[in-house]
């Protein structure tokens, strides 16, 4: 207990030093771009697969387990929709990112820590928390909602696909369940929980990086601790923000 | 010139630096010598401020740079250039990038101004024209002397060079020590070097701090070592048969 509190006091005097002003931000603005092309762009695949064939199944499991002769077929499409944007597309797609690119930024920084590029940093000068983390910082909360909506935009392409080929349901049905009882505050609720979920997967991956040891063996135990670390802050995280923006 | 005070260091119940007191002055090669785990690593990391002394004063041209917030030493450290024992160069920049890192972070020259003087320190350490490789493409010889090339971009007053031979044919190691000679004489830089290498103790020990369990135990220059009775120096600079030989044909 006194260890994680010990953590947690740790990382936040590590935010502190973190956003603090860039040294130059020509070179700040540099960094933010190969960080959304490294954190963002590169995980496009990896999310539109998962989208894809999450909404694939959840389009299927609704349709095959609507028993009840009283609930009509485009319920099939509105609970897809609201599954995907209130939960699967931000939380689900969150932690498959935690994975991704939190073991790469923990593993990155780890072994620039191991190989004392961060000492050679800070010798000359500069401010190796912000040189390194704040790019990652803003770079996945800029982009990672638009993986959201991305991930969102497939999952129902994905429920459509899944309901033609089975025939379970029709387009029109299915496009009529999605926009039925439509609320724009779902997705600003996806968006800000997307958010909160960047912020936390890239400071507490880079917080497991910056503070490894030395070697190898810490570099991957730093990586799989990170990746730990995010998933749970992001389940934890979830509970509070859906309580407090949906109740 | 850097002058430390009684700098001691604890980690734990590990009392790794007691007292040390010592001069390095400017135009010199300072070298630092000592076995493995006698604190020579964490003396450097102190004098660069990446470990923070527990008492004593490390002075920068008479400037306590112990006492100074991270503003100052920031100041400071802008004036230092440092050759880390794996060299430390950022693997996903080219050696042009990595050389040009510190002018791209702390001046305002223009592109062509800094790619002048990338060139300018990598035809210094004689590596011309490699520009656009990676220092994963590079031996470790070339990534010795494009950290040097790194460490002189932004004509340092003070240079730090940790283990700068580590992992170095003979030949190479040579080359690197002549190169940092030249550079301490030709720009008048005070040189710090942290070093096992007995060669280099020999060949550019200007002035050579021995530092045995945590503690200054002997000072001296590269003909007073040759001719010492510190048996703790002689058992650390003579350790082979074949330097004992040689030491008995110094003496005769």
């Amino acid at each position: 207990m006194l260890g994680l509190l010990q953590n947690i006091g740790k990382y936040m005097l590590m935010l502190w030093v973190v956003f603090s002003k860039p040294e130059k931000w020509g070179v700040f603005r540099r960094r933010l771009f190969d960080e959304i092309e490294l954190i963002g762009l590169n995980s496009i695949p990896i999310v539109g697969l998962m989208s894809f064939f999450m909404g694939a199944v959840i389009a299927l499991q609704t349709a095959s387990n609507m028993d009840s002769p009283w609930l009509p077929e485009y319920t099939i499409g509105y609970i897809t929709r609201s599954s995907t944007i209130l939960e699967f597309s931000p939380t689900i797609i969150s932690l498959i990112l935690a994975g991704k690119v939190g073991s790469n930024v923990a593993s990155e920084i780890g072994t620039m820590k191991s190989s004392e590029q961060i000492d050679a940093l800070e010798v000359m000068g500069v401010n190796s928390l912000s040189y390194l983390i704040l790019p990652k910082v803003m770079g996945a909360v800029f982009f990672f909602p638009v993986l959201i909506i991305f991930s969102m935009g497939l999952s129902l392409v994905g429920g459509w696909v899944s309901l033609l080929l089975s025939g379970l349901a029709s387009t029109e049905t299915y496009v009529y369940g999605i926009r039925s009882w439509f609320n724009f505050s779902d997705i600003t609720y996806a968006l800000t929980k997307t958010v909160v979920f960047a912020f936390l997967i890239v400071s507490i991956a880079s917080f497991y990086g910056y503070y490894t040891k030395s070697g190898a063996v810490d570099v991957g135990k730093s990586a799989t601790r990170a990746v730990v670390s995010a998933s749970i802050a992001i389940l934890i995280a979830n509970f509070f923000l859906t309580q407090m923006i949906l109740l | 010139m850097i002058e430390l005070v009684n700098i001691n260091k604890t980690f734990g119940d590990n009392h790794v630096l007691k007292n040390i007191n010592t001069k390095f002055e400017k135009g010199r090669v300072n070298l630092i010598i000592g076995q493995s785990g006698s604190g020579k690593s964490v003396l450097t990391k102190c004098i660069v401020g990446l470990h923070q002394p527990d008492t004593g004063e490390i002075l920068y041209d008479a400037r306590n740079f112990t006492t100074m917030d991270r503003r100052e030493k920031v100041d400071i450290r802008r004036k230092i250039g440092m050759l880390f024992q794996g060299s430390a160069l950022f693997d996903s920049l080219t050696v042009e990038e990595n050389v040009m890192f510190p002018l791209t972070m702390f001046t305002n020259m223009t592109k062509k101004e800094r790619l002048d003087r990338v060139n300018f320190c990598l035809d210094r350490v004689n590596l011309s024209g490699r520009n656009k490789l990676y220092p994963a493409e590079c031996s470790g010889g070339m990534q010795k002397r494009i950290a040097i090339a790194r460490a002189i971009a932004m004509n340092p007053e003070y240079l730090f060079c940790d283990e700068p031979n580590s992992g170095l044919d003979p030949q190479t190691a040579i080359v690197i020590d002549n190169l940092i000679q030249e550079l301490t004489y030709e720009y008048n830089i005070t040189t710090v070097v942290i070093t096992h290498d007995m060669n280099s103790v020999i060949e550019i020990g200007d002035h050579i701090l021995f530092i045995h369990q945590g503690n200054n135990w002997w000072e001296g220059n590269k003909k007073d070592i040759l001719t010492t009775d510190n048996q703790e120096i002689l058992d650390f600079v003579y350790a082979s048969d074949f330097m004992k030989e040689i030491r008995s044909h110094l003496t005769k």
